[in-house]
């Protein structure tokens, strides 16, 4: 782990193996950080899983970012309410209409996915960002402030990771009322633990280094020491865990979504799309298959982005965990 | 420390995070207003409505949330969990109704989920790098990917739907007859179970022909877990020089592999496999819903949608606890094993 800290603030400390590392501290390039980052990065991008989990993953940031111009919605001011075509109960097959065909009342298959695109990144997104702030505010006050405060925080990490989180979510989602904004809120109240052990641990190891102590000595605030020191060292960690976390955000919504929690009948949320097409699984007497479609695309669809994801934060954790790389 | 004070440290530890699980709970279904909540109360249909403000104040749902806890938390020490609208019974009665079916799923789909993810996980530690190795990951990638909801929905399209064999629910139209006939006589609850210890092999058969999907359902969306898990700890085994020494003498690949490196690479599997448990039990919301088996999962959602609030607080207490006894024991199996591990 290097240091980052500026050459005023660290005394000459003991620590022989640090000299060349706090010398080399020119902005950018020359950076031991930087270097190893470089160093990961091309590893990362080497690996045929990797590239797999990233063109999923920009597909679908094309799909949410050009979805007013790949769908255009017939009512902008509400552009997640999927358009339909008539009432008719039972979904329509593929058609020039509806290149994907329909969910049950018309609702148009390929909308809902280029605009679920947005709904699952916003949720995914959301959630984790939020976790991480929560994470490393209260990981790295409890790792690195130790004793009562410690305590404290990481018994309500226990008590938060003993919670089933589905069951609980569901619990909670009626509560504050179905939706996907509950959802939102819902994922972001019980997600954070993971985090929170993360940062600790990495925090509890940087804060007994010796240029930590160095700083210290030298007057720095704990503020200072905690955002220009321990912060930049443990922060990768908790990134990497995020990237992981995405995809499985957006699955247990889905889920929550499935069970009838999420939005209403209509609104373009894959797993909604999902939960509407539950009465479809068997076709018309003529064709059982008729209806393969409804039940097909909407759930493939969730499960090619928690693959995207998944396949990324696979690679990542690979590369960056010290226990695996360089091997 | 010796082991007992560890135990006890465990259980007053284990103690203090259930109190903070019920209060979470509490507070949560506090949310829900007084009005929607009285409905726990009402057990009969024929209520006027202004009857209803009454039943707030005599059960005195607007009382301050600490007085109000603390009233919960006294009945259920009396064993009284309140009523659930959805089981039409009261709250413990429902679970021994519903609780023997999801454990007989959790029963038949745990240890083949195990054995699959130690199975698998073995291979591709061995063939480390080749191509049996990237199918392996691969599958297991996809595997815990998939939404468990479209899973279960694709196999039933194709079993159920297309093929017309293995319907959704837990037993025929002609098995429930006979379950529900007076000369049955339910000693466990378990189909399997009663059916040969009643000697009628036809329901045994009929209530394993329902379990069929629901547990390959299970198996291809949770053996990834313990899958990685043993490809890892056994990649770390086979790295140990004691490997190599034995190898370089000579000894048998297969016992090597097999015997002395599995035997180590198993340890961690055994914690995995504690929370495979719990999150089984967890994760039955969903696989229940989808195949209709009427167990505490199935009941949770049906709880959740209706705001049934008794039957939500009781089975989110229900997994908390199971996960934290869980926990407890897979620590102390662990401690017990591995001579490495220090109580402390």
């Amino acid at each position: 782990m290097s240091s980052d800290s500026k050459p005023t603030l660290q005394p000459a400390s003991g620590d022989e193996d640090r000299v060349p590392e706090s010398t080399a501290e020119k902005p950018q390039a020359g950076h031991p950080r930087w270097k190893d980052l470089g160093f990961s990065l091309k590893r990362l991008l080497k690996n045929p899983l990797t590239i797999i989990g990233l063109t999923i993953i920009l597909f679908f940031v094309f799909l949410a970012i050009f979805a007013p111009i790949l769908a255009p919605p017939p009512r902008p001011t509400d552009p997640f309410l999927m358009p339909h075509k008539g009432w008719k109960i039972a979904p329509s097959p593929p058609s020039k209409d509806a290149p994907l065909g329909t969910l049950p009342s018309q609702y148009d298959i390929l909308y809902g996915v280029i605009w679920g695109a947005r709904s699952a990144f916003k949720i995914g997104v959301l959630v984790v960002m939020a976790n991480m702030v929560m994470g490393i505010i209260l990981g790295s006050l409890a790792g690195y402030f130790g004793g009562l405060i410690d305590e404290i925080i990481m018994r309500i990490t226990d008590i938060f990771y003993a919670i089933p989180l589905l069951v609980m979510g569901m619990a909670m989602v009626v509560a504050l009322g179905r939706g996907l904004t509950s959802i939102t809120i819902v994922l972001i109240i019980l997600g954070w633990p993971t985090y929170t052990r993360v940062i600790r641990s990495e925090v509890l190891v940087i804060r007994d280094m010796d240029y930590i102590q160095a700083a210290r000595a030298s007057g720095s605030s704990h503020l200072r020491i905690l955002l220009k020191h321990v912060l930049p060292n443990s922060i990768f960690s908790v990134i990497i865990v995020g990237s992981m976390r995405i995809g499985i955000t957006v699955l247990i919504a889905a889920a929550l979504s499935f069970l009838g929690l999420g939005s209403d009948a209509g609104y373009a949320d894959w797993g909604q799309m999902v939960s509407t097409c539950r009465n479809w699984i068997v076709g018309p007497a003529d064709n059982r298959l008729g209806y393969w479609y409804v039940v097909f695309i909407p759930g493939f669809v969730i499960a090619l982005f928690v693959l995207g994801w998944n396949l990324l934060g696979d690679a990542i954790r690979d590369v960056f965990d010290p226990k695996m790389r360089r091997r | 420390m010796s082991m007992l004070n560890y135990v006890i440290r465990r259980l007053l530890f284990m103690i203090l995070v259930l109190f903070g699980v019920s209060i979470l709970v509490f507070g949560v279904m506090m949310l829900i207003p007084p009005g929607m909540r009285v409905s726990a109360y009402i057990t009969h249909e024929r209520i006027r409505p202004d009857q209803i403000d009454s039943m707030i104040e005599l059960y005195g749902l607007r009382d301050p949330f600490p007085i109000q806890y603390v009233r919960w938390l006294g009945n259920i020490f009396r064993g009284d969990f309140g009523f659930s609208v959805t089981a039409e019974s009261p709250v413990l009665e429902g679970f021994k109704l519903y609780f023997p079916t999801t454990l007989e799923l959790v029963l038949y789909s745990a240890p083949l989920v195990i054995l699959v993810g130690i199975w698998f996980g073995t291979v591709s530690a061995i063939h480390k790098d080749k191509p049996v190795d990237h199918g392996i990951r691969l599958f297991a990638i996809i595997g815990y990917s998939l939404p468990t909801f479209w899973l279960g929905l694709l196999l039933l399209m194709v079993f159920y739907g297309y093929l017309g064999v293995f319907p959704p629910g837990t037993l025929s139209n002609e098995g429930k007859d006979v379950v529900y006939s007076p000369e049955w006589i339910a000693i466990t609850g378990l189909l399997t179970v009663d059916g040969i210890l009643n000697w009628r092999w036809d329901i045994v058969w009929d209530a394993l022909y329902h379990l069929i999907l629901p547990t390959i359902n299970l198996i291809i969306l949770s053996s990834a877990l313990i899958m990685r898990l043993m490809r890892s700890t056994m990649l770390e085994a086979l790295g140990q020089d004691y490997i190599r020494t034995a190898l370089a003498k000579g000894a048998d690949r297969k016992t090597v592999y097999y015997k002395h490196a599995r035997r180590n690479g198993l340890l961690p599997v055994v914690t995995i496999s504690g929370i495979l448990f719990a999150g089984l039990l967890a994760g039955m919301v969903i696989t229940e819903t989808i195949f209709t088996r009427k167990g505490i999962g199935w009941w949770m959602a049906r709880a959740a949608l209706q705001l049934d609030v008794p039957a939500i607080m009781f089975n989110v207490l229900f997994l908390g606890t199971v996960f934290v006894v869980v926990n407890l024991i897979v620590d102390l199996i662990y401690a017990a094993i591995d001579p490495r591990i220090r109580l402390g």
